[in-house]
């Protein structure tokens, strides 16, 4: 059966999500196909085929040089409609939860949005997923075709399987599309929060709008800076940081909570971390019942003496 | 401007939730329900833009009787009337509800939809775009940010390392995210008012469909609960720096995550 995975990319430059969506549709399909849409992208895309991309399908059209929901789902349909993979897998970033939302809908087929695992059952997709902020995982059957999968970022390990991934240009029918990207302020450079491997985050404790010792250590460490929704209410930092059931949900090897409580809604966004640390002042923090290592302390010594053992130890 | 907010209720995000003796639902008795906090959201940015531009605010629902509770909510904060539709037994998934409130509103006079980005309790990211496109609409997702003049909405949203700022013509779909504003209270009056507003329930058939037509390709096998955590693993020493010292330690040595 032919899996199709959909890439993301931005400025030619695929996101982790997309090798990892290709090494877990290797584990579904016996034939992995890849689909990337974009502008002057064909030179990049040969890059899938060491992911086991058996087939490179390149949309490549100025209309397509930003993503917008309406002219994606447009020829993505269309090339879906000729390819009749049994499943389309995407990336669960923002865009790509969106995206995998409407294609669905256009294809008229099942969808399982932001899962931590997918198989196959008989001919069937089996995914699970986290509900209700993480309290409880569902085990769903999609039923129809194509299963239309997104996968959580950083759950599935992206492992190279050299094909030959011959690079093949399709038809961008980009059709009626109404909705125009009029500007984009990207920080070039910066770590996402839901791919990032190492995640320090601050909360209330931190006291003020000042998080420089925070950063110095995610400096120190390649991690990307989260907050808890409190900070946010602070206007310490901005809403995209949050972490949480109303933010975003990460899933890095490594996460340092700062002056953090540990409420549910919190923990709904970040106990699928691999490891969990946890820095707070009172040792009756819940936090603490979570964290895989803890140490009781004032944040504003202890961040910064961690920040220099770090780079001692690099 | 006519505005349509999809409005669901959800338990609230601090309940417990447990599953249920069939293997495939939850236990619903001593829940507490609230609207889902981006609907919430999405009822405000309605109502300020009914302030700006005058109009009207209704909330379309699909859900049981009970999702009348969120509804009256919403219409104590503001909005001006609601519409049910109750499924009774049909089973439903995302893209069930995105057909059952695609059919609902396709007659009703529209500039704007409204939706949360997601529902907190099936964490789906699924009916706001998938009712667009029912509709064939435009949308944008996680929105913090919109302006409406000459019959077209530019937003800005948040995306993956910042913002995009996008623009298409009403009417259109936005979804929202945090950031975009803070909900209002409900205030005493406004719960009298909130009363006496019209509220309509519907049944599948009265909007042209069927179970049938609608029913869910996505199946739940079964719920488990994730493994708990075994977290409280306290660092001890005699000052600030041996704890850390021996915590980089054990998060090269034994995690070996750095
Ligand atoms: C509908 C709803 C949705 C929500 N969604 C989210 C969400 O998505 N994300 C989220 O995070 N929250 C969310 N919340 C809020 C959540 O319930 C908590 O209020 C919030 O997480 C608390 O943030 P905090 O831990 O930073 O602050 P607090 O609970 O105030 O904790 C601050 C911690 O810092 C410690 N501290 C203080 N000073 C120091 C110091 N100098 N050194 C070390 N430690 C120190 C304190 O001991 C304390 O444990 C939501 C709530 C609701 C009702
Ligand atoms: N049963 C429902 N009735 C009305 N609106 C809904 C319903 N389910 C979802 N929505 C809307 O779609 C958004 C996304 O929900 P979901 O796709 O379920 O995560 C919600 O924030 C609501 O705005």
């Amino acid at each position: 059966m032919t899996v199709l995975v959909i890439a993301e990319q931005v400025d030619g430059v695929f996101r982790k999500v997309t090798f990892e969506a290709l090494t877990a549709a290797r584990t579904l399909g016996s034939e992995v196909h890849a689909l990337v849409l974009g502008s002057g992208i064909e030179a990049a895309a040969a890059e899938l085929g060491a992911y086991g991309a058996a087939k490179i399908l390149v949309a490549d059209d100025d209309a397509l040089a930003d993503y917008t929901v309406d002219a994606y789902t447009n020829v993505a349909a269309d090339i879906i409609g000729q390819v009749n993979p049994a499943a389309v897998i995407i990336g669960a970033t923002t865009q790509g939860k969106e995206f995998s939302a409407r294609l669905s809908a256009r294809l008229d087929a099942p969808m399982a949005s932001d899962c931590i695992a997918v198989k196959l059952e008989g001919d069937q997709v089996v995914a699970s997923r986290s509900m209700y902020g993480g309290k409880i995982i569902a085990d769903v059957v999609l039923t129809g075709t194509p299963a239309v999968v997104s996968l959580r970022p950083n759950t599935f390990t992206a492992e190279q399987a050299p094909s030959d991934g011959a690079v093949e240009k399709v038809a961008a029918k980009i059709g009626d599309a109404r909705t125009r990207v009029k500007g984009k302020q990207l920080e070039s450079g910066k770590i996402d929060l839901t791919e990032a491997e190492i995640v320090v985050s601050g909360g209330r404790g931190m006291g003020g709008e000042d998080f420089s010792s925070i950063e110095a250590l995610a400096d120190a460490l390649g991690a990307a800076v989260g907050a808890s929704r409190s900070a946010v209410d602070e206007g310490w930092r901005p809403a995209s940081d949050q972490v949480g059931q109303t933010g975003k949900t990460v899933s890095p090897n490594l996460y340092i909570a700062c002056g953090i409580s540990g409420a549910i809604q919190h923990l709904a966004g970040m106990s699928s971390s691999k490891v969990i640390v946890a820095i707070n002042k009172d040792p009756e923090a819940p936090i603490f019942s979570k964290a895989d290592y803890g140490i009781v302390g004032d944040l504003f010594e202890v961040v910064p003496a961690v920040t220099e053992e770090i780079k001692k130890n690099l | 401007m006519e505005i349509l907010v999809l409005l669901k209720q959800v338990p609230a995000t601090e309940s417990m939730i447990a599953i249920a003796g069939d293997g495939v639902s939850i236990k619903t008795d001593g829940l507490k329900y609230v609207i889902n906090p981006y609907d919430e959201i999405a009822v405000e940015e309605a109502l300020k833009i009914r302030e700006d531009q005058g109009g009207a605010v209704t909330v379309v629902t699909v859900g049981p009787a009970k999702a009348t509770e969120a509804m009256r909510t919403a219409m104590a904060m503001g909005a001006d009337k609601g519409i049910l539709i109750d499924p009774g037994d049909t089973v439903c998934d995302g893209l069930s509800v995105a057909k059952i409130l695609a059919a609902a509103v396709k007659e009703m006079p529209c500039d704007l939809i409204v939706a949360g980005h997601r529902a907190v309790d099936d964490d789906n990211f699924q009916v706001g775009p998938a009712v667009a496109e029912l509709l064939g609409l435009p949308n944008i997702s996680m929105v913090v940010k919109e302006e409406i003049s000459d019959g077209k909405i530019s937003w800005t949203c948040t995306v993956e390392g910042g913002t995009t700022e996008v623009e298409a013509p009403l009417p259109a779909l936005i979804s929202t995210q945090r950031g975009l504003n803070e909900p209002r209270y409900a205030s005493l009056p406004g719960i009298m008012k909130a009363k006496k507003k019209p509220l309509e329930t519907k049944s599948l058939a009265d909007i042209g469909l069927d179970a049938d037509s609608v029913a869910a390709k996505v199946v739940v096998k079964g719920l488990r609960v994730p493994a708990e955590r075994q977290g409280g693993r306290l660092i001890e020493g005699d000052s600030v720096q041996t704890k850390v010292a021996e915590l980089v330690k054990l998060l090269k040595e034994e995690a070996k995550v750095i």
